[in-house]
This record gives structure tokens, sequence and C-alpha cells, in this order.
């Protein structure tokens, strides 16, 4: 049973992330994503000092306006002073990330957040943190309702605006023509990423949630050229390879988001060369 | 105190170690980050320095122990193996560079974590307590071993960066100039990136592979606020990345934690308060210019104003209350009042009668800018073909900034024209009567 639960959470981390992450490697904002998932871990830390859990909506919340104000840092940079765009993501996310670590070694002696949790989280105490309702009912592990529940949002989300989403990527210009505002869908984008890189904190940790958004996307832009499909192949990498990350890691005794990791960069790699259309092999022809 | 002496006095040799250590590791990372900057490929030093994880754990695995030679060899073919990658990826596919960065970064880390998960829990590595710090850095662990490997490698990175200092600057500006020279630009690039990596190499064991990218970009980006010449840039970035280091060091010989958080944070601290208040760069001397100037504008069209509207009763003599200068010309209310307080005080205006009149002095400048707004418009539909009535916006705009060499050579080339295309007179001559010349 534990295996299922582990499964299903991993899952449930790698659908948002997958469809997320289709959308930032189309607007080439993918380090801008990168910058999130390592600036939300100060945020991250002092909730959890303050409520002692990884699954309270204070935690989601702050991490959401980390995310946008990352975002909003990252541009200030940028445009107010003039530093280069690479530069800027560069000194902004390892500036937050040095506040989260520096936080973790002072305050959070003795407690489960520490510098492990960061790197790849644990996902294998998932299945122990069970929600019991006042009734003593046994209604399985927090994180599971908890990931539920960002799944749906998430999922929710990109379906009733997938019309402005798909506008601001590929036309801004367009979508301002139309009244669409592009920097607002943008900080949108950006505060949905915080959401799911905030929620995958416990089971992936904040740098490996990276390769979930990205690698499932990437291949699928290999394999087509329409958003639609991109998104639902990009699922299916991302599930596909935390079932398979999963049992490897069981075979050979190692981390499970790190293995799920391994995994989907191999397939990365098999759809690198084969693919029939984008692979190098059929362009080498 | 105490602390801070022992510290600083290098008593020990287990801080002189530290010290040194981490001098020469800033240096090197700071220097070759400067060229990354400039060749906007600071974020494929991230990419590196998360690869450098995988490298490590397997040269670990391979050897069974932590000896530092064979750390830095494994760590060196991963980094390079990703920077291969990246580039790979980028120009044999249609995925993009952002894309192909994080792909290969987030990777790679993940191999090295599972890698790292999987000696940690095998029986046989008992040596592999302190692999973990080449996540998150630890300069207080460095030996005296280290030091002698790491410095050496150090010196060589930034001698050779001496040496060849010319080439590698035009490689940063200027690729197809270097190669139209005859410099084998290939090469230059393939050691350009082997000194890359090897500073992320050595720079990780200060601050770990995560804030390495830190060490690249924040010191180069912070010393490029402070000076234009690249050779004071250099040296700056030097210095602040130094500083940083041993700040950071020493913040984390005080209070029990990791050293590479404290460096990165002392290095953001520093170039957030540069972007704010470096000279001519930073926020908040470009926004005091931009506020100058602003003024500078109200002011100057208050002046013309006045001109026009006197020039329209034929004289220079009336004084003209605020709202006979808002009806010729619309501006912000509070603008126009704050304009002509400081204009009063300033000796061009003088109230009288409730309202504002030249000075001699305000007569010369408001005739000034009305004679390079006309002479504009003349320039405009003489030579660009403007049509007449498009003209007004445009020379609104440049009787600011037109200096008095500009004006000279506008009214020679032009001929001092009469009359501006919507013949109003072009007026030249100052004239301290107060009647409004026609000639």
């Amino acid at each position: 049973m534990n295996d299922f639960w582990i499964i299903l959470t991993a899952i449930l981390v790698a659908i948002p992330c997958s469809i997320l992450g289709c959308f930032l490697v189309l607007r080439k904002m993918v380090m801008v994503g990168d910058a999130i998932s390592h600036a939300v871990l100060p945020g991250i830390v002092i909730a959890y000092l303050v409520t002692k859990s990884f699954d309270s909506f204070y935690m989601v919340a702050g991490a959401a306006i980390i995310g946008i104000l990352t975002t909003f840092l990252i541009e200030f940079f940028h445009r107010k002073a003039q530093v280069q765009q690479d530069a800027s993501i560069g000194i902004t996310f390892t500036w937050m990330f040095s506040l989260g670590v520096i936080l973790i070694s002072v305050w959070t002696r003795g407690t489960d957040l520490d510098q492990d949790c960061v790197l790849h989280g644990e996902i294998i105490n998932v299945p122990f943190n069970l929600w019991i309702t006042t009734a003593g009912n046994n209604m399985g592990p927090i994180n599971i309702w908890f990931l539920g529940i960002i799944n749906t949002l998430i999922i929710g989300f990109i379906v009733i605006f997938y019309r402005q989403l798909y506008i601001t990527t590929f036309d801004a210009s367009f979508a301002t023509a139309l009244g669409i505002s592009a920097s607002l869908w943008n900080y949108l984008l950006m505060g949905s990423v915080s959401f799911v890189t905030v929620s995958s904190f416990e089971s992936v940790g904040a740098i490996l949630v990276i390769a979930f958004i990205v690698a499932p996307a990437a291949t699928a832009q290999l394999l087509t050229d329409n958003l639609q499909r991109m998104i639902f192949i990009a699922i299916g990498v991302g599930v596909f390879s935390a079932i398979i990350g999963y049992y490897l890691a069981y075979q050979i005794n190692a981390d499970v988001a790190s293995s799920i990791t391994a995994v989907m960069g191999i397939v990365f790699m098999l759809t690198l060369f084969f693919a029939p259309q984008y692979g190098i092999l059929q362009r080498s022809k | 105190m105490e602390h801070f002496i022992d510290f600083f006095s290098l008593s020990t040799p287990l801080i002189r170690n530290v010290v040194l250590g981490s001098i020469l590791l800033s240096l090197s990372s700071s220097l070759v980050g400067c060229f990354a900057f400039l060749r906007k490929r600071a974020l494929v030093g991230d990419a590196i320095s998360h690869a450098v994880l995988p490298g490590i754990c397997l040269a670990f695995m391979f050897k069974g122990e932590k000896d530092p030679v064979t750390l830095l060899i494994g760590a060196f073919i991963t980094g390079w193996v990703s920077l291969l990658a990246v580039d790979f990826i980028k120009s044999r596919t249609r995925i993009k560079e952002d894309t192909a960065i994080g792909l290969v970064l987030s990777v790679f880390f993940g191999v090295g974590t599972l890698l790292l998960s999987v000696i940690q829990h095998h029986p046989g590595y008992y040596d592999q307590a302190g692999l973990n710090h080449f996540i998150f850095g630890n300069a207080i662990s460095i030996s005296k071993t280290d030091l002698q490997v790491f410095g050496s490698v150090a010196i060589a990175i930034i001698a050779v960066i001496f040496i060849f200092y010319k080439e590698f600057v035009l490689l940063a500006f200027d690729e197809v100039f270097l190669s139209s020279m005859g410099f084998p630009v290939k090469t230059l690039r393939l050691i350009m990136s082997i000194l890359t990596v090897m500073a992320v190499v050595l720079g990780i064991q200060a601050v770990g592979v995560v804030l390495m990218a830190a060490m690249l970009i924040t010191p180069a980006a912070t010393a490029r606020f402070w000076t234009y010449n690249l050779k004071h840039m250099l040296v700056s970035a030097m210095l602040i990345g130094a500083f940083a280091s041993i700040m950071g060091a020493f913040i984390s010989y005080l209070t029990p934690s990791p050293t590479g958080p404290w460096i990165v944070m002392v290095l953001s601290l520093v170039a957030t308060a540069s972007f704010f208040l470096a000279p001519k760069k930073g926020i908040i001397s470009r926004g005091l210019r931009h506020w100058r100037f602003k003024r500078k504008i109200v002011e100057e069209n208050i002046l013309k104003t006045l001109y026009q509207i006197n020039e329209q009763n034929n004289t220079l003599n009336f004084s003209f209350t605020k709202e006979e200068i808002l009806g010729r010309r619309k501006m912000n209310a509070l603008d126009l009042e704050e304009g002509l307080n400081r204009l009063t005080s300033q000796g061009y205006l003088i109230i009288e009668n409730d309202g504002f009149k030249f000075t001699n002095q305000g007569k010369r400048k408001g005739q000034r800018i009305l004679k390079l707004h006309r002479l504009w418009e003349v320039y405009l539909t003489k030579y660009m073909n403007i049509a007449p009535d498009h003209v007004h916006d445009d020379a609104d705009s440049i009787e600011h900034i037109i200096t008095p060499e500009l004006e000279k050579k506008l009214e020679e080339e032009l001929n001092y024209p009469r009359t501006d295309p919507h013949l109003s007179t072009i007026p030249y001559k100052f004239n301290s009567s107060n009647q409004v010349t026609n000639e």
C-alpha cells in the first residue's frame, strides 16, 4: 500500500509540473521558473517555523506571493537597474536560496526540515503522515489530499483560461491588441509555478522540481507542434517516469525523486535521438 | 570581538587555510565570471555547477575515499559534459537555450543526488561524511592538501587569463573581428570554457553547487555598475568576490552554519546596494538625473510659452497670470506652479500685478528655446520632407537637448531662415527694448 501512495504522490507532482512546464518552455522562461523554485525556499522555511507543517495553506499562499515577488524582483533588476536578464535571474535566485539555507541551518535544528529535504524531498515519508478525522477515520496520507487540491486548481486554471494563456504565449502583442494583458497572465503563470513548487517541496525538494517541470515539456516539444498534444504528451512522460523511477529507486536502494529525475533524463535523451520529426537521427538523414 | 581578532589575525593554521583558500577560489571564479557575464553565458555556469555533483559522487565511488585530485577530475568531467550537452541540445534541435540549461542542470543534479543516496545507503563507503559539503559549501573544512591543490589550480586560471587577456576581451566583445584577425576562435572558446569549468569546480568547495552561479554572476554584475572600464571591472569584481568570501567564512566560523549561503548573502547585499547607490549607473543617480531633466523641460516650456503670448501682443513687457499661460499651453498645474516659483527665485521672472513678467535674462532664454523650436521645424520640413503640420511634437522634445554647438550649426546649415513653416518669425536678435522685432 505504501508503494501505491508514493507512486500516486509522484504522479500528482508530475502532472501539474508537466502542464506548466509546456508554457514555460514555449515562453522561454524556464530559467525564471528555476529561479522561482529556488526562491520559494525562505518562504517555506518561515511558514514551516510558524506552523510546523508542510501541508498548510499558509505555506502555499505565502509561497505564491514570494514567487510573484521573485518574478517582480527579476524584472526590477532587469528594467530599473538595467542588469542583463540572465544575470538578474542568477542574482535573484541565489540570494533567495541562500537566505533559505541560512534560516534552515540556524533555526530548524532537530525538525523534519533539513538540507536533504531541500535537495530531493522525502517522498518516502508521505504515506506515514496520515489524515485522521476527529471521528477517527483514516482518510489516507494528508499530502495526497493536498496535492489533489493543487492539481484541481492548476488543471482548472489551465482549462478555463487556456485561450488567454495560449495567445499571450505565442503572440504577446496580438494579445495586447485584443485587450489581454500579457504581464497579468505572466504573473498569474509564475504564481502558479510557485504554487506547484511549494506543494511539491515535501516530496521532491526545491531543486529537482525543475526537472519535473522542464524535462517532460522539452520531450513533448520534440514530438509535436500542437500545444494541446504537447501538454498531454508531457503529462504522459511525467507519469511514466514517476512509475518507472519508483521501481528503479526500489531496485538500487536510492532516493525516489532523484531516480524519477534520472528516468526523465533518459526518456528525453531517447527522444532527442529517435523522435520521428525533430530527432537528431531523423534530421541528419 | 575576541573571535574577530582570532579570525583576522590568522593565528591558527586552520583559519589561515580557510582565508587563503576562500580568497583564491573567489578570485578565480569572479574573474572567469566577468567573461561569462560579458558573453551573456552566465546561466551556463549554473548548469555546470549543478552538473559537477554526479562527477564528484562517481569519483568518490571509483576511489572509495575523498581524494581532492580524484574528486576534481570527476567534477571536471561531468561539468564539461554538461557544457557540451547544453550546446549540443541548443544547436542541434528546436529546443531553446533556457530550456536546455534548465534541463541539463536539473537532470544532472538529479543523477547526482541519486548517486549520493546510493552512497549513503551503501555500507562500504564509510568515508562519505563530507561529501554533502559540496552541495552547500564549507570553506571551514579546507585542509592543507586541499589548499595546495585548489590554490595552484586557481593561480593557474588567473595566469592563463592574464596571458590571453587581449584575445579573451575580443572573444567577449567581437568574435567576428577576432576571427578576421586570424586568431583561432574555436581554440580560444575551448580554453575559456575549460577555465569556466575549472573555476566552478574550485568554487563549489566554498559555496557549493547550488549557489555557485552567484560566485560567477554577482561580482561581475556588481562591478559593471561601478565602472565602464573593463580592467577596472575585472579588478573590482575580484575584490568584491574576495571580500564576500572572507566575510562569509568569518560568519560561518562564528555560527555553526555552512559558508556558501553567507558568502552569497554578503555578495547579494553588496550587489543590491550597488544597484541603488552606484554613481552614474545606479538607480538613484539615474532617477535624480531624470528628475532634474524633467524640471528643466518644465522651466523651458514655461519661458517659451510666456514668450509666445508676449509675441502675440507685440511686446515683451506684459505680465501674465498662471491661467493665461495654461490657456496657451496645457501642462500639469502643480508642475507649472513649482516651475514658476523656481524661475522667479532664479531671476528669470518677476511678479507684477499678480502675473509673471520676463526679466532680461528670462527673455533671452525664452527667445532661445522658441528659436530652436522653430529652427528644428524648418530643418524637418526642408531636409526630412515632413509635412509642416507634423513637425511640432518632434521639435517640442528636441528643443531641450540641442547644445549651443548644434544650435550654431543648425543656423548656418539653414542659413538663418526668417520664418518657420507656419510663417512665425524666428527670433534671432536679443532685444532688450520691449518691442518684438520683425526683421
